[in-house]
């Protein structure tokens, strides 16, 4: 008995073919899988490609045995099999990572790996051969790991890795990632790139769910595109293109921006000298001076933590500044209050979209009221008016193409590219003068995002000003007149839009170039 | 007031303490558990007095402790289960299916006592073990030392727990259930029956506790014999930051305060009965308001779990 684990342990259980048959998975309202087939091959990269919502992490989650097939079957080197919980399909080699990374942060690096397996020194936690057969997983593959770290002292980067030999260390012969991509800086996607190449060259085969359609190119052999939680179909990446796998996702076709030339106007937004506070307490905006024109869209570009976050925040009146004036519309709004911004014409499309912009459990109406509920059209005395809330949200979500079920839906069961658009067409039917939009397409499928930038040029046109926050450069580089590069809280050169190579927004946005 | 300052009250204070200390250390820890595993159980109290009961009627009609004791156990296990069935299988709100588990315990408790027993009555209960040697301690000796099974049971229960739940594969599953429950369930631990087993492991040890009272400490029993002390053993979680080593301080701190006012009541010393009483529970609130610590709460607490959703 000990023999054989031993042995199964050295040499895992690699599934060969892995095929899924005919699969329909309903949810109460959604037919989330309909008659979807998918196969992977041993030692290949299939990408799983779709929107957001449109199945792909369903489907997965019924070959790693989290959910149940309502009807098809799952095929194991042709044979059937029925994985009841993931314990089965880790079993049947079967690995997957998670978009939301399933660790404990208050465990060891090692503790999580030991989780879940049969211990050979019960009772005892044997975090022991956790660290001997790591080490030998580290060398392997290039993948590093601290094994006495708490998981919340890691980085977003370092606890995928952790996650990756997790599922290595578990023996998975196939490992299913769920957006691995979506949380890392363009250097780790690099590095998890080369990582994915070496487990390949192991003879591991990936299942690789995305939406974005370059990382797509850059690392499949094969591509499979769910739309509406049906397979539109599957290309081998040497045989397809872009253009063709935007088209299957969307099922139409995506223009190019082009954003017209215009004269920007009056001032909107002016800041100057703003500092304030982190949330540890330490300076993180240190003295920013901007100004954004009506009929412009200034780009903030950086990277991550050098004080984007607290710069939205302070615009939106949800962080103190500590010294420094924000005008808009040439009045001075510093000590305004959020309602007070509001109705001044500020508009704010928060990063955190769960937690600052919508409430999830609130139905897709009661979002769209979050703030106007009290506007006298929409109240008689105390009481709401219920017919001209339902008409007005139910423009909106005819107007911004939002997808839900119904107006009573919670939001929170809707795509996170409907939810972003319902909270856009909130903001944008207060025609405001100034849109702080901050991460405005994070998590967003291809459609809803190019439907949003449509909504910031349209603004933009109707003579608008908007600040676009984004860690995404291209999406910076697409929208704005101007780009304003921030580094440590400040400001370190505003650049024309086309006066600027990637090159030299890059050094600016590491320090190098300030 | 002289009286108190004299080493033989203090002697008598801190022997007092760890006779009190005993209910709480079994409570308290049993709840460790049970929280480390996400589920806050509120029938503590509900369960230390079914199980106090049917320790003191088990040992008046059998004379048997040992079988008091088991009788106990069994019945907090039975408890366990209901609470468990109940927030964990049927995912009801932990706080109120709690209430509603104390609620029967102190009904049936008084209902099977007044039909079956009546009257007061007492057992002799579990008695004190000097462990020679230890015992004759000068000062220590007396404090520590000659106490009953239960007692050293409660204190060894301890660094028991401490070793259950830093040490041991179950201890790794405890924590992970009740931090990321999602992330056990993703490498095939049963959420719910790690849930189960954290939650009767509690409930076995509150009948520990409820024994403790009714057939080691008082020897006897009476309607609502706890007094809400099962609540204090909550309590003690949260100020113990589910660790086994905090709940200890926080009985003993406790257990203390309440020994001596129960002292001062019996020297005679001049202060009003009702404000001796309160010391320890304005104690206990002072105490947790100073060291509330969420920080270290498990971060799933009083949240069933359904797979998928996140």
């Amino acid at each position: 008995m000990e023999t054989k684990a031993a042995a199964s342990k050295a040499a895992p259980a690699k599934p060969g073919r892995v095929e899924m048959r005919d699969i329909v998975k309903c949810f109460p309202g959604v037919r989330a899988n309909s008659q979807v087939c998918f196969d992977v091959s041993p030692g290949e990269v299939h990408a799983l490609l779709g929107e957001n919502g449109a199945g792909k992490s369903t489907l997965m989650r019924q070959l790693y045995g989290m959910y149940q097939p309502d009807e098809g079957e799952i095929l194991i080197d042709g044979l059937p099999r029925s994985f009841r919980s993931p314990a089965d399909a880790i079993r049947a080699g079967i690995g997957m990572i998670h978009q939301h990374f399933m660790l404990v942060p208050t465990l060891t690096v090692a503790q999580n790996i030991a989780l879940g397996e049969r211990s050979g020194r019960w009772p005892l936690a044997d975090t022991k051969r956790v660290v001997a057969r790591v080490r030998d997983l580290a060398e392997e593959y290039g993948l590093a790991v601290d094994l006495d770290a708490y998981v919340w002292q890691l980085s977003v980067g370092e606890q995928q890795r952790v996650e990756i030999v997790k599922a290595l260390y578990k023996g998975a012969g196939l490992i299913i990632l769920d957006e691995p991509t979506a949380v890392l800086t363009p250097q780790e996607v690099d590095d998890l790139f080369v990582t994915f190449r070496r487990m390949v060259a192991e003879g591991h085969s990936l299942i690789f769910i995305s939406h974005k359609l370059g990382e797509v190119m850059a690392i499949a052999d094969r591509v499979t595109v769910l739309r509406d939680g049906q397979a539109v179909g599957s290309r081998m990446i040497s045989e397809t293109n872009r253009d063709e796998l935007v088209h299957m996702m969307v099922g139409r076709e995506i223009k190019q921006l082009e954003p017209r030339a215009l004269e920007a106007g009056a001032s909107r937004l002016r800041i100057q000298g703003l500092r304030a506070l982190g949330d540890r307490g330490t300076e993180a905006l240190c003295g920013i001076d901007l100004e954004v024109r009506s009929g412009e869209i200034v780009g903030i570009a950086g990277v991550s933590g050098n004080g984007q976050r607290e710069l939205a925040e302070c615009l939106a009146g949800m962080r103190a500044a500590s010294a420094g004036t924000v005008c808009l519309n040439g009045r001075d709004i510093g000590a305004a209050s959020l309602n007070e911004r509001v109705d001044a014409g500020m508009a704010y499309v928060p990063e955190e979209r769960m937690r600052d912009g919508a409430i999830g459990e609130f139905s897709v109406k009661e979002n769209v009221f979050l703030h106007d509920h009290a506007a006298r059209r929409f109240r008689r005395g105390i009481f709401m008016k219920a017919r001209a809330m339902n008409e007005h949200a139910a423009e909106l979500v005819r107007e911004f193409s939002v997808k839900t079920p119904s107006l009573d839906t919670p939001l929170k069961t809707l795509s996170g590219g409907n939810i972003q658009k319902l909270i856009l067409a909130r903001e944008l039917s207060r025609s405001p003068a100034l849109i702080v939009a901050a991460q405005p397409t994070r998590g967003v499928d291809v459609g809803s995002t190019w439907y949003i930038h449509q909504c910031l040029l349209q603004q933009r046109e109707a003579g608008t000003g908007v600040l676009l926050i984004s860690e995404d450069l291209d999406e910076i580089r697409a929208l704005s007149d101007r780009i304003a590069v921030i580094y440590e809280g400040v400001i370190v050169g505003i650049v024309e839009r086309d006066s600027a190579s990637v090159q030299e927004i890059g050094l600016m946005m590491s320090g190098v170039g300030a | 007031m002289k009286g108190l300052l004299s080493w033989n009250v203090l002697s008598g204070i801190l022997n007092t303490m760890i006779g009190l200390a005993t209910p709480f250390l079994f409570a308290a820890l049993g709840e460790t558990f049970a929280q480390t595993a996400g589920v806050v159980n509120l029938g503590v109290d509900g369960i230390m007095l079914l199980s106090a009961f049917a320790a003191f009627y088990v040992t008046l009609s059998s004379g048997s402790l040992a079988l008091g004791l088991l009788a106990a156990l069994l019945v907090g296990l039975a408890m366990g289960l209901l609470m468990s069935f109940v927030s964990v299988t049927l995912k009801a709100e932990q706080g109120v299916s709690g209430i509603g588990l104390y609620m029967f315990g102190l009904g049936m408790s008084s209902l099977l006592f007044k039909v079956l027993i009546g009257t007061v009555k007492t057992v002799d209960g579990f008695k004190p073990i000097a462990i020679p040697l230890l015992s004759n301690l000068p000062f220590v000796g007396p404090i520590l030392f000659r106490a009953n099974i239960l007692t050293y049971c409660a204190f060894l229960l301890v660094p028991a727990s401490w070793w259950l739940l830093e040490k041991t594969n179950l201890g790794l599953k405890l924590k992970a259930v009740g931090q990321n429950p999602a992330a056990a369930d993703s490498v095939g631990i049963s959420v719910s029956r790690v849930r189960y087993l954290a939650v009767c492991m509690g409930a076995v040890l509150a009948g520990a506790a409820g024994a403790s009272l009714s057939i080691a400490q008082l020897n006897l029993f009476q309607d609502n014999l706890t007094a809400g002390q099962g609540f204090i053993a909550v309590a003690l979680v949260y100020f113990g930051g589910w660790r086994p080593v905090g709940v200890l301080a926080g009985a003993l701190l406790f257990s203390v305060a309440n020994s001596f006012q129960l002292w001062v009541q019996v020297l005679g010393v001049k202060v009003p009965s009702s404000l001796a009483v309160m010391l320890p529970y304005v104690l206990t609130i002072l105490a947790l308001t100073v060291t509330a610590n969420r920080a270290r709460q498990p971060a799933a607490l009083n949240k069933p779990f359904e797979r998928g959703e996140s």
